[in-house]
């Protein structure tokens, strides 16, 4: 701790620099967290997806339904615990903007399939017994301000169009932070009774739930076959699978989202390495005054590894503090196209990893230049 | 006692011995330093005179361990420090020497008293222990009223002082000053001057000086010219040659 007197002189040295440097390592780290956040939202389905948990889809494509009848044969097929089936709606509330995922469900079985995400039981009780009820995710009834009892239409474009009117009776709150509360259920029997008639019987998609995890490819693929060869042909697939190839037809995300975060990382690296050789660089006379006084290699290696620590942790601290502002109000502008944007707690501390690797990296190669100065050539330059 | 003959027996303070130097320089060797020997005494002031280029200031680096020599060895209060790694010799520098630059070479952004005290940092000394020293350092070359000053609040002649102050901070057994009038007007090199002679009578130090001025080389005990590689000293040196050389 002596040393930190000379550490904050040599930082405080060029001051408009320094609040230059911690101004972009600020800004590069929000942009690095805020793409890692996006990211992460992205694969939010594959995390929170059930491992026990199996989908079954139409092997032409997700648009294609499949029969209700199904249900019970994929009951019988041993190792199936659990049978739940779902259709997408895709509605609007109000105006197109309002877009979030409504799903029909099936009451008897939904939340044996998704335990995690809870309904207070007299909420549930209300919404079975009501032919017109709705759940809301938390997220969502926050969004519009609804409050249980109220009256939401629903426009859309499929079924007939129109506009579908549902009576909130519950609010469901997943267990964990990164749990989607952003969607929107109703009840198959007010679905089925709707639908134009080519539709009726049809379900978009099983979520089924398996006794034991391992069994999952022979169950997977003893539901495939027993419907192979017949006009609904299915595809079935874990949970986590089902969520990649859904977030697949965005596109290479992940892959764009990477690129991005590779670059803003080089560029901060490159601003702080080249703000930390600059300063070296002027003080090299300095350095080899404090060689010959006796402060070793590595201690010279210490202080130019301390200031770009102390840069970068400054500069990080500030990032990760613009991203807990600024990410809530972002997600909210996004409408709920993505699951859920949410900077959670492992996502901070790995923008603090992120900020001491970049301090630790930009200050190697000015430092290594420090160690290896000569005195005797090093105190000739001013 | 200084001796340049390379029979000053082992008692000395530094002892240097057939001591070469050769640079390499656009594929040709350049022989600095040839076959120079050197005896010093506790408590000698020295001064190096000779043309630039001579080898004033490679002789200097060489004795405070700052360069290593091509042949030869150099001995200072028993340890040879010709052969030691270059983390020992880090460390013997901040034990034994003391260095006093011509261009002072303080930290800018450290006030006098920060500056003064870097030495210290390296050793076990409480906080309270390296203040009186510095405090002791800075009253001896009369600057206990510019402590908090950094040095572009002083004068150069107040900038030398401190850099003295730094390099006596510790107690080294001696030091090495090059040019330090170098940069300084007549009355603040004067003073400057006035300081050395008296770290050497009242303190005991052992100093040795490079510099191009007769004037000042006159206030040492001894003066060495330096010339084609090795030590003559000047009251030695054939008539017609200037004791300050021709730089």
């Amino acid at each position: 701790m002596k040393f930190a007197r000379i550490i904050w002189a040599n930082l405080l040295r060029k001051k408009v620099r320094l609040l230059l440097t911690i101004g972009s390592f600020a800004v590069a780290l929000f942009l690095f967290v805020f793409l890692a956040v996006v990211r992460d939202a992205f694969n939010r389905g594959a995390d929170v997806a059930g491992a026990d948990r199996l989908v079954v889809i139409n092997r032409t494509s997700i648009i294609n339904t499949i029969p209700l009848s199904y249900r019970d044969k994929i009951l019988r097929i041993r190792g199936v615990k659990n049978v739940t089936h779902n259709n997408w709606f895709g509605g609007t509330y109000i105006e197109e903007k309002n877009f979030f995922p409504q799903f029909v469900i099936d009451p008897d079985s939904q939340r044996e399939v998704f335990p995690e995400l809870i309904v207070p039981d007299d909420q549930w009780k209300a919404f079975v017994n009501d032919r017109q009820g709705a759940i809301a995710g938390a997220q969502t009834a926050e969004r519009f301000h609804w409050k249980i009892g109220d009256r939401i239409p629903i426009k859309t474009t499929l079924y007939g169009g129109g506009a579908w009117e549902f009576n909130l009776d519950g609010i469901y709150h997943g267990k964990r932070p990164q749990d989607d509360e952003t969607q929107f259920w109703f009840q198959w029997d007010y679905f089925e009774e709707k639908v134009p008639q080519a539709v009726k019987g049809q379900i978009g998609w099983y979520v089924l739930r398996v006794d034991n995890p391992d069994d999952s490819p022979r169950i997977a693929k003893a539901i495939d076959d027993e419907f192979a060869n017949s006009p609904y042909e299915t595809k079935t697939q874990t949970e986590s699978a089902f969520a990649a190839s859904w977030v697949k037809q965005f596109g290479n995300i992940q892959t764009l989202i990477v690129s991005i975060g590779t670059v803003v990382f080089f560029t901060l690296l490159l601003v702080t390495g080249n703000t930390m050789a600059i300063s070296v660089r002027e003080r090299t006379s300095e350095l080899a005054v404090f060689k010959a006084i006796g402060y070793s290699d590595r201690a010279i290696l210490f202080f130019v590894l301390a200031e770009s620590l102390t840069i970068a942790l400054i500069g990080g601290t500030l990032g990760m503090l613009l991203a807990m502002a600024a990410i809530p109000g972002l997600a909210k502008a996004l409408n709920g196209l993505l699951p859920s944007i949410v900077l959670a707690p492992p996502m901070l501390l790995f923008g603090l990893v992120v900020a001491v690797f970049t301090g630790i990296l930009s200050g190697i190669l000015p430092g290594w230049g420090a160690m290896r100065l000569r005195i005797v050539n090093a105190l000739r330059r001013v | 006692m200084v001796n340049v003959a390379g029979n000053g027996g082992t008692g000395g303070l530094i002892q240097v011995r057939d001591l070469d130097k050769t640079y390499r320089r656009g594929g040709e060797d350049i022989h600095v330093l040839q076959g120079l020997n050197l005896d010093v005494s506790p408590g000698e002031f020295v001064a190096f005179m000779g043309p630039s280029g001579s080898g004033k200031t490679t002789l200097l680096n060489l004795l405070g361990g700052l360069d290593v020599p091509t042949r030869g060895s150099i001995t200072v209060a028993g340890d040879e420090i010709t052969h030691m790694s270059s983390g020992k010799l880090t460390e013997w520098r901040a034990r034994h020497v003391g260095f006093i630059f011509q261009m002072y070479n303080l930290i800018p952004v450290l006030t006098a008293f920060q500056n003064v005290e870097l030495p210290l940092l390296l050793t076990k000394l409480s906080k309270a222990e390296r203040r009186q020293h510095v405090e002791t350092a800075l009253s001896i070359v009369g600057l206990s009223d510019r402590m908090d000053h950094f040095p572009r609040q002083l004068s150069g002649g107040q900038e030398q002082r401190v850099t003295i102050a730094r390099a006596i901070v510790s107690d080294p057994t001696f030091l090495l000053c090059d040019e330090p009038t170098g940069d300084l007007d007549r009355k603040s090199a004067d003073e400057v001057m006035a300081l050395l002679e008296q770290l050497v009578a009242s303190h005991h130090k052992t100093v040795l000086m490079v510099t191009h001025d007769p004037l000042v080389a006159a206030r040492a005990h001894t003066t060495l010219h330096l010339d084609k590689g090795v030590l003559v000293e000047a009251s030695k040196l054939p008539h017609g040659i200037p004791a300050g050389g021709v730089a």
